[in-house]
């Protein structure tokens, strides 16, 4: 038996792992586009931007491990086809591999701008060079108030950058957090010093560095011309599986049916590629179980950690817990007495709890979840 | 050859649930999580890879070290309260411990389960 899994970051990674783990004994390879062995993504825009970590530790595993558990890695080479009359995928350096169980697991790239000398950040040679620009720069002008862009304002404020953000929508991370969250992020921000533009294309800002970071589109050209279903992303089932019975996909090129979502959706995130890829183990393994797994995301700027559980889109009711003057509380969402979300500023014993509560799909009432003296743990226990 | 010398290291042991010692010498910066994922040390999850978001990479440290420990910020004291295995007064997550000299010799008990 051999497993090939396509894309060599968090989701590829952990599929890896997690084989090992179910008792998979075949062989592994991890093919990857980038020089680097697996890393990870979020301490980019965040401790290493900021100067707090090295980029070396952002490594999720050490050379020694791959030897030790037997998973062969190919760095620095895509795969350009996948043969499925052979079972092989065609790598750029044109080498086959063949697989018995195929793992899609390649990702997401940045949407760019029609524009020169503009930069992004997705990967760890983008964060290297920003970090440069940033260093030798004064003033600093993001495009896009979403996670990706905040956090690099927040980096290039604690490096006494002069920032400015553009952002479309008339709010903060409109895309994923709820309105009253977006209006507390833009005081944050405006109150360490960041100029915030809303409802404002960024028209050829003046500054030493622009960044952008405007979302990202799927990795799903390969799985495209293998035939295989895709819209917005590599089409799988509820078992992670393409069109294909031999091929999965799983991470941010996997548009799948999600229950907390209610719909189909595609997910990027460390939870959402972390989650299937121990669920695609299981499959491969033997053990198949559908995808069903809580949502969950979260994000620094200055010394707020904001954590997302559940999808706060169509909430009918919130309430909120602690006192935001504090920076400290939650906001919990519900939906038809359902609780759908929670967001929690700087409680992450909240955090951990909602996740607890939205996977047991029990709900407290919102006068409950808004008072503090009530323990919300006690609903899971 | 690097260019500096060896970096500074200190002696960490990860004592699992079944009992299985395992000692890494763990560079001084790195967190005792850190440790033991880049030793192959199991007992420790660390899903999210050290971001203090999980609490998987709770472990029990032995008495004579608590008082050598930093602090713990608020974060992590209230992550403990919701980890896997139950919470004891020589809780910590492995993410926040970062190991110094002074930690040398340094002795952490795994749970059974971290998740």
């Amino acid at each position: 038996m051999s497993v090939v899994v396509v894309g060599a970051g968090q989701a590829g990674f952990q599929t890896a792992l997690s084989l090992r783990s179910e008792g998979y004994d075949g062989s592994i390879t991890l093919i990857g586009e980038e020089p680097h062995l697996p890393y990870q993504r979020p301490p980019l825009s965040k401790g290493f931007l900021a100067g707090k970590q090295s980029i070396e530790s952002a490594a999720l595993r050490p050379e020694s491990f791959y030897t030790a558990q037997r998973v062969e890695v190919i760095a620095n080479n895509a795969v350009v086809a996948i043969d499925r009359a052979s079972n092989r995928v065609v790598l750029a350096s044109g080498s086959r591999v063949e697989y018995d169980k195929l793992v899609l697991a390649t990702g997401a790239r940045v949407r760019k701008l029609p524009r020169e000398g503009v930069f992004y950040l997705r990967t760890r040679d983008d964060a290297s060079e920003l970090k440069q620009r940033l260093n030798a720069a004064e003033s600093v002008a993001v495009i896009g108030g979403g996670f990706i862009g905040l956090e690099v304002a927040s980096a290039a404020r604690a490096l006494g950058k002069s920032v400015t953000v553009f952002e479309l929508q008339e709010r903060l991370m409109a895309r994923c957090v709820s309105p009253l969250i977006s209006e507390f992020y833009r005081r944050v921000h405006s109150g360490n010093g960041v100029k915030i533009e809303l409802g404002a294309p960024a028209v050829a800002p003046d500054a030493d560095v622009v960044v952008a970071g405007i979302g990202v589109l799927p990795n799903s050209e390969l799985a495209l011309d293998a035939g295989l279903p895709v819209a917005n992303g590599i089409i799988v089932d509820e078992y992670l599986r393409t069109g294909d019975e031999n091929i999965f996909a799983i991470g941010d090129c996997a548009s799948h049916p999600n229950a907390f979502a209610g719909t189909r959706t595609r997910l990027e995130s460390v939870q959402n590629a972390v989650d299937q890829a121990k669920c695609v183990a299981a499959n491969i393994a033997g053990r198949a179980e559908p995808y069903h797994a809580v949502p969950w995301f979260w994000t620094d700027q200055f010394d707020i950690k904001l954590q997302m559980a559940g999808f706060s889109g169509g909430a009918d009711r919130e309430a909120v817990r602690g006192d935001p003057e504090s920076r400290k509380f939650s906001v919990f969402y519900f939906r038809a007495g359902r609780l759908i979300a929670a967001d929690s500023i700087n409680r992450p014993g909240d955090h951990i709890v909602a996740r607890k509560l939205l996977a047991a799909a029990i709900a407290p009432t919102p006068d409950q979840a808004a008072d503090e003296s009530f323990d919300l743990k006690s609903l899971v226990d | 050859m690097p260019l500096f010398g060896k970096k500074e290291t200190a002696s960490v042991t990860y004592i699992s649930h079944s009992g299985i010692v395992s000692r890494a010498d763990v560079p001084v910066g790195d967190s005792v999580m850190e440790g033991a994922i880049k030793n192959d040390i199991d007992g420790i999850v660390a899903e999210c890879g050290g971001n203090c978001q999980c609490g998987t990479c709770h472990v029990y440290v032995e008495e004579q070290f608590l008082g050598l420990l930093k602090p713990m910020q608020d974060d992590e004291n209230e992550m403990l309260n919701t980890t896997a295995c139950p919470r004891q007064p020589n809780s910590r997550l492995g993410c926040q411990l970062e190991v110094t000299k002074a930690l040398d010799g340094l002795v952490v008990h795994t749970p059974a389960t971290q998740q």
